[in-house]
Parts: structure tokens; sequence; C-alpha cells
């Protein structure tokens, strides 16, 4: 244990400006990604049959290939054709558009579970079709997506660690600096390890609050 | 009394595929005049009824709310909020109180004022005799109270005619008559009504005329007592006495 918190104290400073960067590669595409997906999700239920076929083949596309592989797409063989993207850019675009696809169906699911009905009495009371799905369909979806969203963000955190591959100094890429200098690989690994844990941890839990506070009352979206 | 009329339909057609569900419905509807359809299901009735609002628009034929082509207008949403609608499942917005469900119409269509469309909603849902449970969301209510706030949110837009589309089948029998009491008394304040319903006892004491449907075509339609006493079709006496046989003269 203490020697655990010696290589710590020697090698926070590196692990916290990893940590800082997994988070930056977390959030960002967490929020990006929650407003590619709706969008994602929207025009492939309402939008005409060639934009919802076109969203359809895309998301197939990035579930159906490894994010590593896309990362490689992005980081490796964008430069021949002009452009060229940094380590944190790539990774930043690829998680986005990754975790986007995957909240588009999460999403796509729950709207259809909100019952036709209600925006048949939203276009009743005079809604355009948008304003039914703004103001009705897409806040109970919305709550209703949390639970998914949750996994889908644990997920996203841990992926991360893929960066490292590319180059960018994320905690892996530092835990990995930091042993390759120590030869401490087990050691600085569990620390990692530990790093990862604690943040998954609170994400839980404040998607967790969050789902509460967003409850229903007299509506149960434990499933 | 000037006869006004509120709502007129001609020769309304529709089809699903190879099905013809409506085939040459005509009637009208003068100001204050509450007229139920009856019939067997898979007639077209509800059909009709969507057919008006256009939440399905017909094939064929007009439909007229006062003197404006509903079938043609350009501006639907602004004929919708005319016409009120009342489902079967009531389409309650289930994230949203009994307030708020009357209230959204007023502030995100009419673009009225919060404070001022929270008053009228408390006012319509007073109405209903619903005041008490305003802060109430639809999974807290029962199914009669659902769709009192149902009808309370189509009573806040101020609506010249309200379709009910078999209010009461989704609800326990317990709870049917107070749905039909605050229809009766929607009735007696001059609302102009269409309901498709099976309540017979209903139709018979409040409708100004009962619309017979069967197979896409309207039978006969006339005046409750002409209908129960004298119909001129033996179907018309067939069927209205299986239907009151079966729901009997409740909740009239």
């Amino acid at each position: 244990m203490s020697d655990l918190l010696n290589i710590f104290s020697t090698a926070y400073p590196r692990l916290l400006e990893g940590l800082g960067i997994t988070l930056v590669l977390t959030v960002i595409p967490m929020v990006l990604g929650t407003l590619f997906g709706v969008g994602l999700a929207l025009g492939k239920i309402y939008g005409n049959r060639i934009l919802s076929g076109f969203i359809t083949v895309f998301i197939e596309i990035i579930r159906g290939t490894p994010l590593l592989v896309q990362l490689f797409i992005l980081y490796f063989s964008l430069p021949p054709y002009g452009i060229r993207l940094s380590a944190l850019t790539a990774a930043l675009i690829g998680f986005t558009i990754n975790s986007g696809a995957y909240q588009a169906e999460y999403l796509r699911g729950s709207i259809q579970s909100v019952s036709s009905g209600q925006l048949k009495a939203a276009l009743s009371i005079g809604m355009s079709r948008w304003q039914g799905i703004f103001y009705i369909i897409l806040p109970q979806a919305l709550r209703r997506v949390i639970p998914s969203w949750t996994n889908e963000f644990i997920y996203l955190l841990k992926y991360t660690s893929l960066a490292y591959i590319i180059g960018a100094q994320e905690l892996m890429g530092q835990a990995r600096f930091v042993a390759s200098r120590n030869f401490e690989f087990f050691k600085v690994y569990l620390i990692a390890a530990v790093i990862y844990l604690l943040l998954v941890l609170v994400l839980t839990a404040v998607f967790n609050r969050l789902e509460r506070r967003y409850r229903i009352p007299g509506f149960d979206y434990k499933r | 009394m000037t006869e006004q009329m509120i709502l007129r339909i001609e020769d309304l057609y529709k089809s699903f595929g190879d099905h013809e569900v409506l085939k040459g419905i005509s009637l009208s509807l003068n100001k204050g005049e509450t007229k139920v359809v009856v019939g067997p299901s898979g007639t077209g009735k509800s059909t009709m009824l969507n057919n008006i609002n256009m939440l399905i628009p017909p094939d064929q034929g007009r439909i007229y709310l006062e003197d404006v082509d509903v079938t043609t207008t350009t501006d639907l949403t602004k004929i919708r909020q005319e016409i009120g609608f009342v489902f079967q499942d009531f389409g309650l917005f289930d994230h949203l109180t009994a307030r708020d469900n009357v209230m959204i119409g007023l502030t995100r269509v009419k673009k009225m004022a919060g404070k001022e469309a929270a008053e009228l909603a408390m006012l319509e849902l007073r109405r209903v005799g619903l005041e008490k449970h305003a802060g109430q969301y639809p999974a807290e209510l029962s199914g009669g109270q659902k769709q009192r706030v149902g009808i309370a949110r189509a009573l806040a837009m101020q609506p010249k005619l309200i379709l009910f589309d078999e209010p009461t089948s989704a609800l326990d029998p317990e709870l049917i008559g107070e749905v039909l009491t605050v229809m009766k008394n929607l009735a007696r304040d001059g609302m102009t009504m269409l309901i498709v319903s099976h309540e017979m006892g209903f139709a018979r004491t409040v409708s100004d005329q009962i619309i017979f449907m069967e197979n896409g075509v309207i039978v006969e339609q006339g005046s409750p007592e002409q209908l129960f006493n004298n119909p001129q079709q033996e179907r018309t006496r067939e069927f209205l006495f299986k239907l009151t046989d079966l729901y009997g003269e409740g909740g009239g």
C-alpha cells in the first residue's frame, strides 16, 4: 500500500494531467454526441425515407466497425487528403460520432415507447408536428433514455483509453509513460484502474440522481 | 332561433388500402347541437371523426367548419385549435400535471402568457370538477379523471366544436358516469358536440340527433325519439335494441 502511495506521489502530476485529458475526451463527446444522437434519432424516425435510410446506413456502419478502426481512419488515413488532425481532435471527433450513433439507437427506442396517441393529441390542439415532438415526445423520451445513457457514458469513459494508441496523452497514455520509466507496470496500471473506477462511480451516481430528479410521479421507469 | 351551421360534411370517402371505410358520408351540425354517432365497430365512425380535423385526411369529399373548407385550408393548426378532440385512450401528456396538460396548448399554440393560461386552465379544470387534482400527473389519476382532463384540455382552446371518439369505452363501468355528467353539462351549456359512443342512455336523453352508421354509410339519422320509437330501417331497430340490451340505459 505504501508502495502504491509512493509511486502515486511521484507520478501524480502526469497522472492528473492524463486525467484532465480523459475528462475532456469523455465530457465533450458526451455533450456533442448527445446532440448528434438526438438529431440522428429524430431524422431516422420523423425524416423522409431518404434521410431515414441514410441515417440507418450511417448508424450501422459506425456500430458495425471497431472504435479503434474509426480512430485510425480519422488519425492515420486522412493526412494524404490534406486533413491533418491532432490526436486529441481525432479522438474527440471519433468518440462523438461513435457515441452519437449508439445514443441515436437508444433514443429511437425510447421515442417509440412514448405512446403515439400523445403526438396525435398534440396535433389535435393545434401544435405542429415539430412542436409535438419537442414539447411532448422528447421530454418523455429523454427521461426514459437516462438509464441507457448511464451505460453509454460509462463505456465512453473507459473507451477513451483507446486514444492513447493514436498518441493522446490521456490517463492510460500517461500511466504507460510513467510505467515505462519506473518499470512498476502492475502498480501504475492498478492506480490507473482505481482512478477509472472512481470516475465511473461518480458518473453513475450523477446519472442516478438525474434519473430520480426527472422521474414522473406515478410512472415507474425502472426496467 | 337562427340556426348557425358549425360543421358540414359532404360526401366523405376514405379507404385504407383495398378496404373502403367511408362511402359517402354527409352530415351537418348547428351551433349548440349534440349529435351521437352509433354503429357497429369497424363501421368508420372513428375514421370520420379523424377526418374532420384532418388527423386522417379523407380521400374525397368536403368538410366545412363554418365557412372554411378544412380539407383545403392552408392553416391546419388554426383549424385544429377550433375543433376539440377527446380520445378514447385520453391522449394525455404523461410528463405534465393535469393543469399543464390543459395549459400547454394555451402557452405553446395560442402563445398566451403563463399566468393568464394558468388561470384559464384552472377554470376549465373546475368546470370538469378537477381543480383539486390540478397538480397531479396522469399516472396518478383514475381513468374517469384522465378523461375529464382530456375534456378540459379541449375546452381550454375555446373550440367551436368538440369531437368525442368513444370517450367512455376505455373506462371501468363505475367511472363512466362522471365523464357523461361532464358531457351532459357541456351540452346544456350549448357546446356543439359530435360524439361517437355506445352509451344509449346518454344518446337518448342528451342528443339532439342520433346518427346510425354501418359499413361506411349513414343508415339513418333522426331525433332519439324517432330512432327508438319509429325507425325507418329495420336494421336501425335491430341495432339500437341490441345496444340498449348490451349497455343498458345507464349514464343518462
